[in-house]
């Protein structure tokens, strides 16, 4: 997502680091480049101007320029600056200070209100909450029971009372039953309006009113363009929106929107979406962020996730197996199990250091993997241990046994030799960061970390 | 051009024209009295680029439209440079005319794009329209994936009083498609609209799935599908490029539905896509209601975009 922003970050700083000495010259093409690179990334353009304004102002200090590393001062300046412009404050959900806490989820059409209602009581329950779910968007055809169906194919309570008409009458009746039965949280996922729909907007206030909301959570599409301050600002000036819930992390926009929606409204991200699955919502965090924007890798998302995934199953297995000179097919299978659980595999690639910087992305596709376990299941033990016997027609056979063919047995075998290559790589410090890959490789043990 | 179309949409676009056509004509009269005339130029020039980056032109696009400006010399005022913007935006979005609707019984026309753009309610509203204009259409619910997407359409096919074939949710969508083709040949009905499931870009296996729904169209009835239509959100920033490239690719989109023009974005990101992909908007969607949806006009749309005096 702020990968291919990374990647313009990492060729403007590489252009700076040949020079001993930084000169102001050097500087206000530097700046130039990083306009540019926030424009193509939605950011709004009065915050770029305001940003590289601010990056000038430090970063032709004599300190800078005369410093021995002018290149690691600008970075920092602008990873400085960057991390300023998200804000400080805490993601998730700050102390509802009363026992029921209300959501109210709001947003344009399209941004992804519905699916973010279900992940967050998804997330609630995982933390031993019990919350319960409403559609009060009694508009769009078939939104009801929308999430009547994705609260109901993963265990979640949804609340649809038949008697009530008006969406403040449908939102205060789940509120009154939460109370009744105890639910500690009622989440409102309200129809998507547009900010300039003042009928719409009214509609928003009497919600609000009738059930006084601890949380108002506005949810943007991380694809925003430019018009993202305007929506915004509009939304929060008639519903004054405590936090935004950034969706469609999971796609390649830059998502410079985001920033300049938090620079210009002043609300934290709270929580970010990356997936169609219920589990696919994470904490936002804007550290985190900013070292992706930078091209560092956002290693401690990483980190999380194999935590979550090895936790919940054959973690221990994995250790076990982890000596460097034995890893092979056979691990690979195993650990691709465990990476099976952590998401998408490019997409979890995508947040090793590094990845972004070798280009392209992996292109693994996640169906693909139950194919891949096919395949290496149809090796003998020794192919599985020597993937060099490979050889034509075991090639042949594998395939035939699998139900896949040559080709894809092929595409398995290079993409083995490459995942060592590359991650060979990272173990060496070559890219990415030594001891964040160090960190990871005693973490999850990805395929390939472990080659010597 | 009908005169309906460029009243409506200059109806919905009267809130953000002003600002559009109105900053240009206001930059160029302020840098005309620059002290110095090549600093007043390149002052003029950074205006105009911000003009077209806040509506998601995007730079290549803003380059491309601002080279042909300076090529043209120092404007003469404020008007005449808002009128080089705009002709250089027109030439951009106008595509030679398209080739006349394919002969095929039926004819089939995919609807994708990203998750939420608006894929659904196109389909509904481009069903009504087709209706309008003669044509018998039907409608095929390929989302068998999202929660309660077939109800949503079934809604729509109703509205637009046409029918609907799907399956169960959780079938394999190039099937329905099949089917789709089949009950349209078996009930007389010249066009197929394909509702699919929104769709990450990036995403390889969902689109591969699109590709499979394209070769299973094309195996019911030949050279199909003739129309794929990318729903593309007016708000989108500079990844629809991205967008549109891959499903360019994978899906063979043959052109733009620019929806959701009724809020305040200006939906440039068609413009770069036009200049980079050659790929024509073939029709805007300005708002929820069943003929909310307009055949686009390139020369009414621009002008829509620029006109100052509503
Ligand atoms: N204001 C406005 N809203 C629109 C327009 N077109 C669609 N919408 C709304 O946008 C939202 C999403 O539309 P859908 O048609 O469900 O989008 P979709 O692409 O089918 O969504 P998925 O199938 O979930 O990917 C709905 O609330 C629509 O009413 C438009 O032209 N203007
Ligand atoms: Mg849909």
């Amino acid at each position: 997502m702020f990968d291919v922003l990374g990647n313009r970050f990492r060729d403007i700083f590489a252009g700076i680091r040949g020079e001993v000495r930084l000169t102001p010259a050097a500087v206000e093409s530097a700046l130039r480049e990083i306009r540019l690179a926030l424009l193509e990334a939605d950011v709004n353009f009065k915050v770029v101007k305001a940003f590289v304004s601010r990056v000038r102002d430090r970063a032709v200090d004599r300190a800078v320029l005369d410093s021995l590393t002018p290149d690691q001062q600008v970075v920092a300046i602008v990873r400085d600056e960057l991390v300023a412009l998200f804000g400080k404050q805490q993601a998730g959900f700050a102390a509802a200070g009363r026992r029921q806490r209300v959501v109210l989820l709001l947003g344009l059409q399209g941004s992804g209100k519905t699916t973010t209602a279900a992940k967050i009581a998804h997330w609630l329950s995982r933390q031993g909450r019990r919350a319960l779910l409403v559609s009060v968007d009694i508009r769009r055809p078939a939104a009801i029971e929308q999430l009547s169906v994705l609260g109901g194919q993963a265990g979640l309570a949804v609340h649809d009372p038949q008697d009530r008409e008006s969406a403040a009458g449908r939102a205060l009746s789940a509120v009154e039953l939460a109370r009744a039965d105890g639910f500690d949280t009622v989440i409102v996922d309200t129809a998507g309006r547009l900010h300039i729909d003042d009928e719409l907007m009214s509609e928003l206030e009497e919600i609000s009113a009738a059930v006084d909301p601890t949380d108002r959570l506005y949810v943007a599409d991380a694809m925003t363009g430019q018009d993202a301050v305007r929506s915004a600002g509009e939304f929060h000036r008639r519903a004054a929106v405590s936090g935004i819930v950034l969706t469609k992390m999971d796609g390649d926009a830059r998502g410079g929107a985001a920033l300049s929606v938090v620079a210009v409204v002043g609300v934290p991200i709270v929580f970010s979406g990356s997936g169609e699955r219920l589990e696919d919502l994470e904490l936002f965090r804007p550290d985190r962020m900013v070292s992706r924007m930078l091209g560092m890798g956002d290693i401690l998302t990483l980190v999380d996730r194999a935590e979550q995934a090895a936790a919940e199953q054959q973690a221990e297995q994995v250790e076990r197996r982890a000596l460097p000179d034995q890893f092979t097919l056979e691990d690979m299978r195993r650990q691709m199990t465990v990476i099976g659980r952590m998401g998408p595999l490019d997409q979890v690639l995508g947040l090793i250091p590094g990845m972004g910087a070798l280009g392209g992305g992996a292109q693994i596709d996640p169906k693909g993997l139950t194919r891949v376990a096919a395949i290496i299941d149809s090796m003998t033990r020794d192919e599985r241990r020597r993937p060099g016997l490979m050889n034509g027609s075991r090639r042949k056979r594998v395939a035939r046994g699998s139900g896949t063919s040559v080709q894809e047995v092929n595409r398995l075998l290079k993409q083995f030799a490459q995942m060592r290559q590359l991650l060979k790589k990272v173990q060496s410090g070559a890219v990415g960061r030594r001891s964040q890959a160090r960190r990871l490789r005693q973490r999850m043990r990805i395929p390939g970390a472990l080659a010597p | 051009m009908p005169l309906g179309l460029r009243d409506r949409l200059g109806a919905v676009l009267r809130r953000t024209a002003a600002r559009l056509g109105g900053r240009l004509e206001q930059i160029a009269g302020a840098a005309g009295h620059g002290a110095d005339a090549s600093e007043a130029a390149r002052e003029t020039a950074d205006a105009i680029e911000e003009v077209l980056l806040e509506a998601d032109v995007g730079v290549a696009a803003s380059e491309r439209i601002m080279a042909a400006v300076r090529h043209a010399g120092a404007p003469r005022g404020g008007l005449q440079l808002r009128t080089r913007v705009q002709r250089e935006m027109l030439e951009i979005l106008s595509s030679p005319p398209s080739a006349p609707p394919a002969a095929a019984a039926p004819r089939v026309v995919l609807v994708v794009g990203v998750n939420g753009t608006g894929k659904t309610t196109t389909v509904g509203k481009l069903a009504s329209l087709l209706r309008r204009e003669g044509c018998r259409p039907l409608i095929c619910a390929a989302d068998t994936f999202r929660a309660a997407a077939i109800d949503q359409l079934a809604v729509w096919a109703d509205r637009a009083g046409v029918d609907l074939v799907k399956a169960r949710p959780g079938a394999d969508p190039a099937a329905v498609v099949f089917d789709a083709v089949e009950a349209a040949r078996a009930r007389g009905r010249d066009v197929v609209l394909v509702d699919t499931a929104g769709r990450l870009h990036t995403r390889a296996d969902l689109m591969a799935e699109l590709e499979k729904i394209g070769r299973v169209a094309s195996r019911a009835v030949p050279g199909a599908p003739h129309e794929v239509l990318l729903a593309l959100d007016a708000t989108v920033g500079q990844n629809g490029l991205t967008q549109a490239r891959q499903f360019f690719d994978h899906a063979g989109v043959t052109g733009i539905v620019l929806t959701k023009i009724d809020g305040t974005a200006k939906g440039g990101i068609a413009v770069a896509i036009a200049c980079e992909l050659g790929l024509p908007i073939r029709y805007v969607g300005i708002g929820e209601a069943l003929d909310d949806l307009l055949p686009f006009a390139a020369e009414a749309y621009v002008d829509a975009l620029f006109t100052k005096a509503w």
